[in-house]
Parts: C-alpha cells; structure tokens; sequence
C-alpha cells in the first residue's frame, strides 16, 4: 500500500512537469509528455482486450486441460504448443507475462511458460513478416534457428533448476 | 489490432450465449487485473517516455554506425535492452541501419535484445513471477541474444571463428 501510494506520487509529480511543460513551451518535457501519450494508446488499444481473453481464458479453460497438455507430465508436444501458442501472441511482448502467468495458475509447468513468454518475444507471426521484408528473410530465418532451441533449451533448464528447488509464484495477480 | 479486438468480441458474445455467470465472472477477472497493473504499467511509461527522449532513431543511428563489429554488438545489445519501441519502429530503424553500413550481426544483437530483454518492462516482470525469476529469465534472454548475434554474424560472413 505505502509503495503504491509513493508510485501514485510519482505519477502525479510527471503530470504536472508535463503541464507545466507544454504552458511554458518548454520542448524536451514536451516530447517526453508525446512519447507517453504514443505509448499509453498503444496499451489502452491493447490491454483491456487482452485481459478479457485472459478472463475469458481462466473461466473456461479447465485446468485439467491445461495439467494435461502443458502440465509436468506433456512432454515434447508441451513445448510445441507453447512455441505455437506464443507465435500467436498479439501485442507488444508486455502481455505474455499476464498470459504466462494464467498458464501457470492453470497447471502448466514453469519450463513451458518460460518457452512460452520466449516464443512470444522472438516469434510473434505478424512482426516476423514485418522484419523479414525489413530486414530479408535470410535474417529471419537464421534469428529463427538460432533463438528459439536455444529458448526452450534455457527455458528447461531454469525450469528444472526452479523446480527442484522448489520455487513457488506468488498467486493472486 | 482490430484482429484483437474483432477475436475478444466475437468470442465474449459466445461465452455470453453459453453461460451468463462465467462471462461476468470473466470480465470482473479481467478488471480485477487490469486494475492491479495499472499502476506499474504507468510508472513504466512514465520511464520509457523518459528514456525514448534520449534514444531517438537518430542517436541509436550515430551509436551504431561505423563502430568495430564487437563493440557495435555490444552497444547494440545494451541499448537493445534497456530501450522499448513497438516492431512497426524498431525494423524500419534496422533497415536504416543496414543502409547506413551496419552488419547484421550489429543488427541482430539489438533486435533481438529489444524483443527479449525488458529493463523498463522487469518490474511488471516481477510483479508476476518474482524478482528472481525475472532477473534469472532476462540474463539467460541477454545471452541468448549475444549468441544468435555470433551466429548471425558468422553466416553472414561478417565474422570468422
């Protein structure tokens, strides 16, 4: 609560430099009160509708389900999944993290959401065309080969280092 | 992002059609979260607002441009990780970049560390799995990026081993 009180102060605090920026015309607290404003639209474009997938996600999707195909004992089709399911991420790589998190609530092992929240960063479907006509697809497909089995490799092995040393998540975020 | 927003509707008024109670419970789990974040979520854009003043296409350019390949890879990465743009940005910036004689192993190790690594995202990171998972995830996402910048390098023939 008092963290949360002082992050509210902050926030405050750089409404008003930036009002007082734009009265006095003074630029560089102007372009940064731009940069929020771009920023903020992006999320309020994307957040709200993200969460309610998330929503919709954690009411029906029974955790069975999820213990069963992303859970300790899903083996190899586990990661493909997750691979898959993280291509799919729309959005800036910000939202796999409520998503992850949801995952592992619901049953999946840590590996995979690990796997998950990576894949998310590195392979999203609609920024992969984008880099590739960028960038060529040579880039891409070597950023592809490269990246993503050294994902899941990493992704195992802080899995199992975690889960043996029994490290649990704090629920209810 | 109209996918996102035609998908979310599309599938609330089915959930609507099979279960009334469910689909409130949904909303009220997902306002439940969203109010939870929206605090850190602002004090991070109050930070990338800050930063993005400094970090402009036009600094990230001078940085990377004509640098030794090895230290270009490594500001590339630093910059790459404690920056946040959206892709519709970040690959264009790149293309820029690649025009202005930058090699893709340069190229690579910012991509991929902007894509990977969040400085300015870790404290929402920790928020949801804890601090040590989001420093043990983004350390291992940092060395990941600086070895796909080798590979990338090596199979461009920019470096030889």
């Amino acid at each position: 609560m008092k963290k949360n009180i002082f992050m509210i102060g902050i926030i405050i605090i750089y409404f008003i430099l930036i009002l007082l920026a734009i009265i006095f015309n003074y630029e560089p607290g102007m372009k940064i009160g731009v940069n929020f404003y771009k920023f903020a639209l992006e999320m309020i474009k994307i957040f709200p509708f993200a969460f309610i997938l998330i929503g919709l996600f954690e009411v029906w999707v029974k955790n069975e389900t999820i213990k069963k195909h992303l859970g300790t004992n899903s083996g190899k089709s586990g990661y493909f999944w997750a691979v898959l399911l993280g291509g799919c991420t729309i959005g800036p790589m910000i939202i796999s993290l409520p998503v992850g998190y949801s995952l592992y609530n619901k049953g999946a092992k840590l590996s995979i959401v690990f796997t998950y929240i990576g894949a998310a960063s590195i392979c999203r479907i609609p920024m992969t065309i984008f880099e590739a006509s960028c960038l060529g697809v040579k880039f891409t497909i070597i950023r592809y080969m490269g990246s993503l089995p050294l994902v899941i490799i990493f992704s195992v092995i802080l899995g199992s280092y975690l889960s043996k040393k029994n490290y649990k998540i704090n629920k209810g975020n | 992002m109209l996918i996102l927003i035609i998908v979310t509707g599309i599938l609330l008024i089915i959930s609507f059609l099979f279960d009334r109670q469910k689909t409130f419970n949904a909303l009220k789990i997902a306002f439940k979260k969203l109010i939870k974040i929206i605090i850190p979520v602002t004090i991070m854009l109050i930070f990338v607002s800050i930063i993005l003043l400094f970090l402009t296409k036009e600094t990230i350019t001078k940085y990377l441009t004509g640098k030794n390949i090895y230290s270009g890879s490594l500001i590339a990465s630093l910059l790459g990780s404690i920056s946040l743009m959206p892709g519709f940005i970040a690959f264009p910036l790149s293309g820029i970049l690649k025009q202005n004689g930058v090699s893709f192993m340069v190229i690579s190790a910012f991509t991929s560390t902007l894509m990977m690594v969040g400085v300015i995202t870790f404290p929402i990171e920790k928020l949801y799995f804890g601090f040590k998972i989001a420093l043990l995830r983004n350390v291992i996402s940092f060395i990941i990026a600086l070895i796909v910048a080798l590979i990338t390098g090596i199979l461009f023939g920019e470096i030889f081993l």
